[in-house]
């Protein structure tokens, strides 16, 4: 047990490590120098030489490295080289919204995917598993950015139920910032209900093939109790592993869905930085996002070890 | 992403002895779903290579005074705010989603192939070093890599196609080796390791192609999430640029008219699903033939 946590953990490290070298290497691999384009050709002299210094972009790369990922360590991810802010900063600003979306995504992903899954499995081959089946591989292949513009032109133009973009803070008015999240929320999360789906089904097909569902059954017990503590209890245990995955996707992965619905968030942030050359602001949201991404999934990993037992033991094994 | 193919269940030939590739044909066909598919991409492909013949319009021909119609006669999706035929522009952009796709994916098929045969056959030392090297481009978003790849070789439709291709490298790597360590033992490569055969002729001539049939279901399912990798690149701007007649940027250019012209934005990103939902579709159809235990597994890593 402990020896594939350790493993596990291990392997992160070293993950980590390749992924922070990567990072570090895009203000490198960029052609030309990165301040004299992120500042344009407004910027005087002495305000390129004072970024130019700021940034140390002068040093010997190894200690570049070591400067940069040391004061990533402690939250610092350096200077915005377009705004001149704290990146750090920037970023959290921007966090409140993103994690709204997410959340939002991955809850309509489940209301999709475990209903339309378990039911889909229940009954194979039927009217319902097919449209599952359908509706599924359709969800997958739906360009977000599409499916977002055509929610805009109903619900926002035709109907005029909800707002076309945007973001409000949920502090600020709860009413608004949940109108305002619901196309978005949507958008974001069919994609991901759509695996899950898929994933639901033929998890929860396989528990119905188990002796213990077959002795629960034969004992007499009632079809919906056999469903609920046998069946599902035991099909959406793995669901832990997807759903997570799913959501370190949703917390990383939405920059379409942002843009199209103006949504302050990190992705947003992330393309911005693309299109005004700030190469720092770009670093660090990559970097962020990355280290989410990896550090989900080794929780979720490490959760179904605990979860299931026999993950830990082939993993000790091998 | 584990659980590893069983080649056992790969079609075998029958007492005619048909080759392998005519026996998958004919479980295919019998899938109505698969006969579907292949014939939209089918009618995909020709217009993808005739839509020059086949357009009633130039991708650039305005007709002044004719902006922001609706569909009609005439124009049967209607024109963009350039005047310009939103179905010509439709039929060609196929040319430039085909392309992109299937260029994109021809880079991480040749490139993940590669490594994973390399990992797979060879393992130890060189294994653990290519597959954590993999790992750790699999850490980054999908599209979020092809932004910052983008980001260093600057915009355009090439560069797109390099970046979509380092993206989807991992993924073939992957299954590439998961496939090659199931038959790296199997009899027939030992006896021709025993009787002399070289390395390079093993892999070529013995592994790779009985390690072939979940990479053939992985290309099919990469084309499609490799079109909607283009699309979404032009849509903001990084990938094919104007004035050449891609779905993604068309749509982007039809999101600021949606109050007024719909049909702008609606066609291409139509044509973006369909094209999508047959390649996923027909990659769903040639798993069951190929590599029946893999359904579900795979489809759920790649997918943005």
């Amino acid at each position: 047990m402990s020896g594939y946590v350790l493993r596990r953990l291990l392997q992160s490290l070293v993950v980590l490590i390749g992924v922070s070298i990567l990072v570090f290497a895009i203000i490198h691999l960029v052609p030309g120098d990165p301040i004299r384009q992120a500042l344009g050709t407004r910027a005087t002299e002495a305000a390129y030489q004072a970024l130019r210094a700021r940034s140390g972009l002068d040093d010997p790369l190894l200690v570049q490295y070591f400067n940069w990922i040391g004061s990533a360590l402690t939250g610092d991810l350096g200077v915005s080289f377009r705004s001149g802010r704290p990146v750090t900063a920037l970023i959290l600003e921007r966090i409140p919204a993103t994690l709204s979306l997410a959340v939002a995504a991955i809850v309509v992903a489940l209301l999709i995917a475990v209903p339309l899954g378990t039911i889909s499995a229940l009954k194979p081959r039927s009217p319902v598993d097919w449209f599952a089946t359908v509706s599924s591989q359709a969800g997958l292949s739906i360009p977000d950015f599409w499916m977002g513009i055509m929610f805009i032109l109903i619900f926002a133009g035709t109907l005029g139920w909800l707002p076309s973009g945007g973001y409000v803070g949920l502090t600020e008015d709860p009413v608004e910032w949940a109108r305002h999240l619901v196309m978005p929320a949507v958008t974001a999360g069919v994609a991901s209900g759509s695996i899950l789906t898929r994933f639901v089904r033929s998890s929860v097909l396989e528990a119905l093939g188990q002796d213990y569902v077959r002795t629960a059954r034969a004992k007499g017990m009632r079809a919906r109790d056999v469903l609920t503590w046998h069946v599902l209890r035991n099909a959406l245990v793995p669901l832990v592993t997807v759903g997570g995955v799913q959501l370190a996707y949703l917390l990383s992965g939405v920059v379409i869905v942002e843009i199209v619905f103006a949504w302050p968030g990190l992705g947003q942030m992330a393309l911005q930085a693309v299109e005004a050359r700030d190469y720092s602001l770009l670093q660090g949201a990559v970097l962020l996002f990355a280290v989410i991404f990896l550090l989900v999934n080794l929780v979720v990993d490490l959760l179904y070890a605990k979860l299931d037992p026999r993950i830990s033991y082939q993993g000790a094994a091998r | 992403m584990t659980s590893e193919p069983d080649t056992a269940s790969v079609p075998v030939a029958t007492e005619k002895h048909r080759p392998r590739w005519a026996e998958t044909l004919l479980l295919l066909v019998r899938n109505p779903m698969a006969i579907a598919s292949g014939l939209v991409l089918i009618g995909l492909l020709v217009v993808g290579l005739f839509g020059q013949w086949l357009a009633p319009y130039g991708h650039n021909e305005q007709f002044v005074g004719g902006q922001l119609e609706a569909p009609s006669g005439s124009h049967w999706f209607g024109t963009d705010e350039a005047g310009r035929d939103v179905f010509s522009r439709v039929l060609l952009g196929a040319e430039v989603s085909l392309r992109v796709g299937a260029v994109a994916v021809g880079i991480s098929l040749v490139a993940g192939v590669l490594i994973g045969l390399l990992a797979g056959y060879y393992g130890r030392w060189l294994d653990d070093a290519l597959m954590r090297f993999m790992d750790m481009l699999f850490a980054f978003p999908a599209l979020l890599m092809a932004i910052a790849v983008l980001a260093i070789l600057g915009r355009g439709e090439n560069n797109a196609m390099i970046a979509i291709g380092i993206v989807y490298t991992p993924i073939f790597a992957r299954v590439t080796r998961a496939s090659v360590l199931t038959v790296r033992e199997d009899v027939f490569i030992r006896a021709s390791r025993s009787s002399g055969a070289g390395d390079a002729r093993i892999i070529f001539r013995h592994v790779l192609p009985n390690a072939a049939p979940p990479i053939i279901v992985q290309t099919t399912i990469s084309l499609a999430f490799a079109i909607l990798s283009e699309a979404a690149l032009s849509f903001v701007g990084l990938g094919t640029q104007p004035p050449n007649p891609s779905w993604g940027r068309m749509l982007s250019e039809g999101r600021g008219f949606i109050e007024h012209a719909w049909w702008m934005a609606l066609f291409p990103g139509l044509a973006i699903f369909v094209t999508v939902l047959a390649f996923n579709v027909l990659g769903d159809a040639l798993r069951d033939v190929l590599d029946p235990r893999q359904r579900s597994t795979l489809s759920g890593k790649g997918a943005r």
